[in-house]
């Protein structure tokens, strides 16, 4: 079982004192969050896409790369990554060097995004948000596993023996969750190719999502990747710690109630009773935790929201910091306990370089010279076999 | 046993809005036997409604309401005029509702007004409300001004609308009509609509997007 933390990248006005960090100043801040992360032996750290203020992670995997650079042990991810709006091509390679740089110290979980004039930003139609969705991720996932690609789909140019580089690191493409909160084709999508799948289990009510997951569970046991239970689920949440449940209430009250996204919704209380908003000591927030996997079933990745609503960078490390030591340590042992057999951990690079290669060396991508293109042979590295004649297409 | 529900914005008390919903659900009673009716009163949802509109859930008490509204065999929608306009609390209301809570549902339009001038408010913009929620509007629609409760004419008007919603209902349009064309409209999966797909055994595994979602173009 991972637990870690994911941030949108807001950067919301403190309600308390009224400062609004700079872009510098909530970046660096960024990066000292997961350091911290790192330090205190979180496993997982991810990050969001956005394209518009008050927003600053326009371009994820430079950030985690620096982290990666910075960090020992965690996992870097994304939540999530636009799958509509950039394009796939893109997407292989940014994250493909980001595994090599991070020694597969990385992950990726894709989305459609919320942000509506994003799509006409970047030239597509959001009535066509699903199916750049779904056909975007089928293009992603053959450009990571096959050297050389030809492609025809609705919506980006066609692809003649492209080959995406540089190749996954060890061959192995980076471990994709799908993000989706309403929509059972991307449940099916996950489940088809065996990936993971996530729900940003907050502002909605409680186990609002477990009809997804479960329909996730179904399908995944349907394609033969394992039963129900072993299906790879993810869960969103927020959480606010404080040594005692009245503290935790009290500061975390008028960042709450000053929050654009909280503040004009229901009071602080309902919240945390009908959502799965985390507000109180460690116990309790491991008591409410545990009630996930007892709703949703037994799962792979709990990711919690720490830096948020303006929230001050000392307030989000001491969150982080309370997390690591005090709530993490007692949700492993507790939902370790309580895991039915078989029900495997979330994949990493190495249980899927071991998976793939067993104790076998794995392959290591080592180019033919340039030859100004990579369509005149079967691919365009030496381990392939020569026996295998090309399939070129007809020019003229 | 066919359940109607009425669903009324009238805050007042008594409530004339609350009162012409009344008489016709009566009406509408007398001619369907062994229905029910039970009421969803607005006013006491209000502050829950503007919560839900703004978070993009419903509270606990709003959600028993919708789960009222969406097993509902025949709904009566009464709102009083306000500002030349329907009561922005209905509005709200069905703002906060699943697209196809309403699909193929009789709904039977009525509205409160101050003067007689407003009368047209019921088809200028209930009627195209309704028409987004994909419900079966009745043909007759009661409208009623002070002077409408001294006249015969709108106890006949009630009679009138009361055996179009009965023949509506008796007739079953809208199992009718879902049975055949529900996939046609507009869902939201695990949504609270009767017929809402809520398992792997309710969905269409091969629609073009299913089928785009695995792999196949």
């Amino acid at each position: 079982m991972q637990f870690g933390i994911f941030s949108v990248s807001d950067i919301s006005k403190n309600p308390v004192t009224g400062y609004t960090p700079s872009e510098a100043e909530r970046i660096d801040a960024s990066v000292q969050i997961a350091k911290r992360a790192d330090e205190v032996g979180l496993d997982v750290f991810a990050i969001g896409e956005h394209h518009n203020p008050p927003f600053f992670s326009s371009s994820p995997t430079t950030l985690l790369a620096n982290i990666a650079a910075q960090t020992e042990q965690i996992v870097l991810s994304t939540a999530i990554t636009l799958i509509t709006t950039n394009d796939p091509v893109k997407i292989a390679e940014d994250y493909a060097m980001l595994q090599h740089l991070a020694k597969g110290r990385m992950d990726l979980m894709l989305g459609r995004g919320n942000t509506v004039p994003v799509y006409p930003w970047f030239g597509q139609d959001i009535h066509k948000g699903l199916e750049l969705a779904l056909e975007n991720y089928n293009l992603l996932h053959r450009l990571w596993r096959e050297d050389v690609v030809d492609w025809e789909g609705s919506f980006r140019t066609a692809l003649q023996g492209f080959t995406s580089v540089p190749r996954p690191l060890d061959d192995v493409p980076p471990f994709v969750w799908h993000g989706a909160i309403r929509t059972p084709e991307i449940a099916e999508q996950a489940a088809y190719y065996g990936n993971g799948y996530f729900a940003n289990n907050i502002l909605a009510p409680n186990f609002h999502f477990r009809p997804l997951v479960e329909l996730y569970r179904r399908r995944y046991e349907h394609y033969g990747h394992g039963t129900a239970d072993q299906a790879i689920v993810g869960l969103g949440g927020q959480t606010f710690i404080a040594k005692n449940s009245q503290d935790a209430v009290r500061r975390f009250r008028p960042y709450f109630e000053g929050s654009p996204l909280y503040g004009t919704s229901y009071r602080l209380e309902d919240f945390m009773h009908g959502t799965p908003l985390s507000v109180g000591s460690p116990q309790e927030v491991i008591e409410k935790t545990l009630t996930f996997q007892a709703g949703f079933g037994d799962y792979q990745r709990q990711l919690w929201v720490v830096d948020h609503a303006g929230l001050p960078l000392e307030e989000a490390l001491e969150q982080v910091e309370l997390l690591g030591t005090e709530v993490v340590p007692v949700l492993r042992k507790e939902m370790e306990s309580r895991r039915a057999p078989g029900v495997p951990d979330a994949p990493t690079h190495a249980t899927r370089v071991r998976e793939k290669y067993g104790d076998a060396e794995p392959r290591q991508p080592r180019p033919n010279p340039n030859r100004g293109d990579n369509v005149t042979g079967t691919s365009p590295y030496q381990d392939t076999d020569p026996s295998i004649v090309a399939d070129l297409p007809l020019v003229g | 046993m066919k359940r109607l529900v009425v669903v009324s914005a009238g805050t007042g008390n008594p409530s004339s809005t609350r009162q012409l919903a009344d008489r016709i659900a009566q009406k509408s009673l007398d001619r369907l036997e062994g229905a029910t009716v039970s009421v969803i009163e607005l006013g006491p949802l209000a502050v829950d409604t503007a919560r839900a509109a703004v978070a993009g859930f419903p509270g606990a008490e709003l959600q028993a309401a919708i789960d009222k509204l969406a097993a509902a065999d025949a709904v009566i929608v009464a709102t009083p005029i306000y500002k030349a306009g329907i009561s922005g609390l209905l509005k709200t209301f069905v703002d906060v509702l699943d697209n196809d809570l309403l699909v193929a549902k009789p709904v039977l339009l009525a509205a409160t007004g101050g003067s007689p001038r407003h009368a047209l408010v019921i088809d200028d913009q209930l009627r195209p409300l309704l028409a987004f929620m994909r419900a079966f509007t009745l043909p007759t629609s009661i409208y009623a001004a002070p002077e409408d409760w001294g006249s015969s004419e709108l106890g006949a008007r009630i009679e009138r609308a009361a055996t179009e919603l009965a023949v509506l209902v008796g007739a079953g349009v809208e199992a009718q009509v879902t049975d055949t064309a529900w996939s046609g409209y507009q869902h939201q999966f695990g949504g609270n609509a009767r017929r809402a797909e809520r398992t792997a055994a309710d969905v269409d595994f091969d629609s073009p997007l299913m089928r785009l979602a695995t792999g196949g173009a």
